[in-house]
């Protein structure tokens, strides 16, 4: 049963406001949630402000000004700033994407960063993947063949291979999963737009054997049709992906197999 | 390390309703309203089979500005159910899925229930 409201732990409340930095005239306030998890109290709201003359363009170089000048004690994941990764997913401006493609000028007025939405913390923006991560191994994300290994690599033509397209750049950064309000009430039995969008991965592979295995794994009230097709997924996707797309594939097949 | 005191991250509170969630969700509460109207024609049937005083009294209700508000909210329903209905038709042959369709065929819904439930009171009134 979904549960609308936050659990009494979990209540974000009003925090610290960190000071305004000496001389500077151009700058933009961050909203930063903020959970300790040694300080036994509950998540609170921390305003930090940033000099935008002396910081570079994206949410990311701002979050890490924040770290290295102001509170080094602001937790986050980041890896390789440019959108490859998938480490510092979060909900900014009250949707979600990455960090450090995402431009302190394309959000109007104070800046909103809380982690993905509806996933249990660990510390402050840093969300716990470890359920996902587990859905994503139940998929099986790798190729299954019976038949022996070639010499060589297994063939595919372009006209197979293009049928990837889409699917193979997804960088499982969880921005679609934790938008989809369906994965919100049910994910602990819904796979979600990401992990989906993996399956039909594997499923659309011409040199998979295992087509037919993988759908009936599919063929479940929760897992697959918990979509509703809400399409925040794709609205969503900082890779410009179309999970909503991929999962109406799979129900398609699920249909034209029978 | 202990987990279980984790908190759980804000979902409903802090994501920006986007025109395909609300569209969603505005498909699950007109087919609830509508099932709340489906029992309101019962009550109008058994008023009928019941005599023509209660039909009388149920026709009267209907007709007054309350009876007429409840009568338009259906109709509001009962178009935007249908054309979302259509639009989720065209996504099951997968028709629809870019972001940019799908903001178009939201906007096309919106606007579609409110002219149909105009256009369809207009008859009415017509007609009457």
């Amino acid at each position: 049963m979904a549960e609308f409201k936050l659990p009494a732990n979990s209540q974000v409340q009003s925090g610290k406001e960190w000071p305004k930095p000496q001389g500077a005239t151009n700058t933009k306030a961050f909203k930063i949630y903020r959970w300790d998890p040694d300080s036994g109290q509950n998540p609170r709201l921390d305003t930090y402000h940033v000099d935008l003359d002396d910081c570079g363009p994206m949410i990311l170089d701002a979050l890490l000004k924040i770290k290295n000048e102001v509170d080094s004690t602001l937790t986050l994941r980041r890896s390789c700033r440019e959108g490859v990764c998938g480490s510092c997913a979060m909900n900014i401006d009250g949707t979600n994407t990455l960090a450090c493609t995402k431009y302190i000028d394309d959000v109007k007025g104070d800046v909103a960063v809380y982690p993905l939405p509806h996933m249990p913390v660990v510390k402050d923006l840093v969300p716990d993947l470890n359920g996902i991560y587990a859905q994503y191994r139940s998929i099986e994300p790798w190729l299954k063949s019976d038949t022996p290994a070639p010499e060589r690599e297994r063939l595919q033509s372009p006209e197979e291979r293009a049928k990837l397209d889409g699917m193979w750049e997804c960088i499982l950064c969880f921005c679609c999963s934790t938008s989809c309000p369906s994965y919100w009430w049910n994910g602990d039995r819904y796979l979600g737009p990401a992990v989906l969008l993996q399956a039909y991965r594997w499923i659309a592979d011409s040199r998979d054997e295992y087509t037919g295995e993988r759908l009936d794994a599919l063929e479940d009230p929760f897992r697959l049709y918990r979509c509703h097709t809400i399409m925040n997924c794709t609205k969503t996707c900082p890779k410009s992906l179309n999970p909503a797309k991929a999962i109406g594939d799979i129900k398609k097949l699920m249909v034209t197999r029978r | 390390m202990a987990t279980s005191n984790r908190p759980l991250s804000p979902h409903l509170q802090i994501y920006k309703p986007q025109i395909t969630s609300i569209t969603s969700i505005m498909h699950r509460i007109t087919g609830i309203l509508l099932t709340i109207g489906t029992l309101l024609l019962v009550c109008w049937l058994v008023a009928a089979a019941d005599s023509p005083e209660s039909y009388e009294a149920f026709q009267g209700f209907l007709g007054s500005i309350f009876g007429r508000l409840l009568l338009f909210g259906w109709t509001l329903a009962l178009f935007y159910h249908l054309c979302n209905g259509i639009r989720h038709m065209f996504w099951d042959i997968g028709v629809g899925f870019t972001i940019s369709s799908a903001v178009r065929s939201g906007t096309v819904t919106l606007i579609a229930t409110v002219v149909l439930t105009l256009l369809t009171w207009i008859a009415g009134y017509a007609m009457a």
